[in-house]
């Protein structure tokens, strides 16, 4: 069963200049994306840095507004880009997000009590002492004390401060959680038990995530699908297990090749596909396909014609010209 | 006013309190401190016990406000500016009570009195002597010498004519700081001053913070066309010199105005000049603030503008808040000062330390009653203060900055 359907979603940041405040072009963050969420689903949000999985996020949560686009929420097939902020209130509390920075994420001056509570406040869902009950049992369930409630976020650890975000973001019981690059701040000890506590939620709660990472290893267990941006576009979208074993995009196989391998052998074997340049600056991206200047399949069509995300099988949906002939290496 | 009064004073008096007095006295201590330390190691092993976690050790259950506090607690020169302060507030606030006389008890016999020696002696207790006058023959002015055989001794808690209460005074003239032209006694009149000068500071400072921070938050938050009027605003008015937009404002104030009309006219007067800076300065952390993660969540969980301004912004610009208000009451200390100088400000009968300043102004006055400058000590003593408490404060106000 859908839970949102995201169709030709469009953030364009006008850039301006002068005391006039002139606009003189546009960042165009992300660039005509759509995809769906199934209820229960975790769909992965990969890419490299800058590609605008944060603005994304940001626009489905309403956070800043679209430039264009239509996302259909639950089974009233709302379009909640059309809502205004008033309509859009109800809706609040079905959706939420998980930041990537932890120290960003909680407000310095606020005990954890007031952090995990604001949600519970701010709706009336809950006050007196039920609100400090529900705190209390929303910690516990993230794996925090009851104690910890009267402290501050400074004296806990990114990962415990991880988990504060966390009990706030299942305050209001959502159905979708937004979770923005939730571990890539953390050591690589702390991520996995990020990542078992956010699986286990899933399973208590029932939610669906839309989870966004950088690389593919992190997204690789917990997501059931998976789709690349490159430059404010998804190139490839796909269930995990396919893009893993048989990508269809080069992007992805060069994002596969940097997945380390548990097998030291196999990881020696493998080529490691290095991607030449820097990520094009997303106000002046390049002609025809905008991943073919650091492509090494790229053609003559590639550098005047913009692939359009096709569906090639099942399931399968890639944005390159040449997805059918090329042999793309997996795992 | 900063370029020409301010800076000078705060340097050189800076340089001679610290290159002497205050830093031979601070070695002590610290030297005191280290010493203790060295014969003492339980204190280096309590400090190793801290977590690494939790640099304060307080378990994460100190507030920010507390954080601050501790840090500022630990700074002494600030903690004696701001003791140092409050004990002139203090003074100022109960002058009726403190000061020896009326700040307007006009004596025509005993004008321009020199500041008289305080003595002591186990009969007597604290006194001074009395007072003998001589008409000098070019001036035909009376000045005055002691009188050894007369005492008249100091009385706490002493009973006026019109029976109030003062902490000291004395039946004979009393005048430690000298009298004016009028025969008024100058330590009172510096108290009743202090009164007008230091808080019209505080109020004109409290304007500019109301002032500063709704047009700065405004201006930050909602950004566009808002922003861009407010800032152009805050420039022209920042081009203006101080001084000159000063003495345009307060000769419009109409003559016909009571003392206290023309008190809050002054007020108004400094504090449209004050708020810009510090709605740059509020802008500038909501600016940061607004697209910050934590007011994200806020706004995902549907809080609304008022929430999020009230609970995540102006919290997070408060202690830049202090710590400009603190460094900008001084100026308007000055500037309240420089005002009456020029006659342009407080006006008598009511006394600030700009009018005190202002009797003093010509040289031959100078000359024949040098302690008609005394006043100028409280000015320059409150303004370092102030300094010295708004710098503490400043270092104090970013607990995580270490
Ligand atoms: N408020 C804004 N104004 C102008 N440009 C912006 C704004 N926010 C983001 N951008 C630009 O949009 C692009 C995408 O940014 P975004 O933060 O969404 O990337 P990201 O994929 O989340 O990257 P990261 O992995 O670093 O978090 C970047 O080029 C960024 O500079
Ligand atoms: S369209 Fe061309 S340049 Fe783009 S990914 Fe495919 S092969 Fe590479
Ligand atoms: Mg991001």
């Amino acid at each position: 069963m859908k839970l949102l359907q995201v169709n030709d979603l469009r953030k364009y940041f006008p850039i301006q200049k002068g005391i006039l405040q002139r606009t003189v072009g546009y960042v165009k963050a992300v660039d005509g994306i759509s995809f769906d969420v199934q209820r229960g689903e975790t769909l992965g949000l990969v890419g490299e840095s800058g590609c605008g999985k944060t603005t994304a996020g940001r626009c489905l949560l309403r956070l800043i507004p679209p430039t264009s686009g239509s996302f259909i929420f639950g089974e009233e097939q709302v379009d909640l880009a059309k809502l205004t902020h008033r309509e859009m209130q109800p809706f609040r509390k079905r959706m939420q997000m998980i930041f990537q920075d932890p120290h960003a994420s909680l407000n310095p001056r606020m005990t954890v009590a007031d952090i995990v509570g604001e949600p519970m406040r701010v709706n009336r869902t809950e006050k007196g002492t039920a609100l400090q009950d529900r705190i209390v049992e929303l910690l516990e369930s993230v794996g925090l004390k009851s104690q910890d409630m009267r402290r501050y976020p400074h004296a806990f650890s990114g990962g415990q401060r991880q988990r504060i975000g966390i009990a706030r973001a299942l305050a209001l019981q959502p159905e979708l959680i937004v979770a923005d690059e939730p571990v890539s701040a953390l050591d690589v000890s702390v991520q996995a038990q990020i990542l078992n506590l956010l699986a286990e939620l899933r399973e208590e709660f029932n939610l669906s995530y839309i989870f966004i990472a950088h690389d593919l290893s992190v997204v690789e267990h917990i997501s059931d699908r998976v789709a690349v941006m490159y430059l404010g576009k998804i190139v490839e979208i796909s269930d995990a297990e396919t893009l893993y074993q048989s990508p269809k995009h080069p992007y992805t196989e060069a994002l596969i090749s940097a997945v380390p391998l548990p097998d030291p052998n196999a990881q020696r074997k493998r080529e490691h596909i290095r991607l030449e340049g820097d990520v094009p600056d997303p106000s002046q991206p390049p002609t025809g396909c905008y991943f073919h200047p650091r492509c090494r399949y790229a053609t003559d069509i590639c550098k005047q014609e913009t692939p359009e995300l096709q569906e090639v099988s099942q399931g399968v949906q890639v944005a390159c010209h040449h997805s059918d002939t090329l042999e793309l290496q997996g795992v | 006013m900063d370029l020409t009064l301010e800076v000078p004073l705060r340097l050189s008096v800076f340089h001679f309190v610290s290159g002497y007095g205050c830093s031979l006295f601070f070695i002590k201590i610290g030297a005191k401190i280290q010493y203790f330390k060295n014969m003492n190691p339980t204190i280096e092993i309590t400090a190793e016990v801290e977590d690494a976690n939790d640099p304060w050790a307080d378990g994460g259950q100190l507030s920010y406000r507390q954080l601050i506090w501790r840090r500022f607690r630990k700074n002494r020169m600030g903690v004696i500016a701001g003791a140092l302060l409050l004990l002139f507030y203090i003074l100022a606030i109960g002058a009726d009570f403190f000061a020896p006389y009326h700040y307007n008890e006009i004596n025509m016999r005993l004008r321009h009195v020199p500041p008289q020696r305080l003595h002591f002696s186990v009969e007597d207790g604290f006194y001074v002597h009395g007072l003998k006058s001589v008409r000098n023959p070019e001036s035909l002015e009376l000045e005055f010498t002691k009188n050894l055989a007369q005492r008249h001794p100091v009385e706490f808690f002493f009973k006026d004519a019109e029976g109030r209460r003062h902490l000291f005074s004395s039946t004979g003239p009393m005048f430690l700081l000298g009298t004016d032209r009028m025969g008024r006694d100058l330590l009172s009149r510096i108290m009743y001053g202090a009164r007008v000068s230091m808080t019209l500071g505080l109020v004109g400072v409290f304007l500019s913070i109301v002032l500063g921070s709704i047009l700065g938050t405004i201006s930050g938050y909602w950004g566009g066309w808002v922003d861009n009027l407010i800032q152009r605003i805050i420039e022209v008015l920042s081009a203006f010199p101080d001084i000159p937009l000063w003495m345009a404002l307060g000769a419009a104030l109409p003559p016909g105005w009571s003392s206290i009309q023309i008190y809050f006219g002054i007020t108004i007067i400094l504090s449209i000049i004050r708020w810009g800076g510090l709605a740059r300065q509020v802008r500038g952390k909501v600016l940061a603030y607004r697209e910050s993660d934590f007011v994200m969540a806020a706004r995902a969980a549907g809080a609304g503008h008022w929430h999020i301004i009230t609970k995540h912004l102006l919290p997070g610009c408060y202690s830049h808040i202090i710590v400009i208000a603190t460094l900008a009451i001084p100026g308007m200390i000055l500037g309240e000062t420089a005002l009456s100088f020029l006659g342009l400000g407080i006006r008598p009968p009511m006394t600030s330390w700009g009018v005190l300043l202002e009797e003093a102004q010509r040289v031959t006055v100078l000359l024949h009653y040098p302690w008609l400058i005394f006043p100028a000590v409280p000015v320059l003593v409150v303004v370092i203060a102030f300094n010295f408490l708004g710098d503490a404060l400043r270092d104090a106000a970013d607990p995580y900055s270490d």
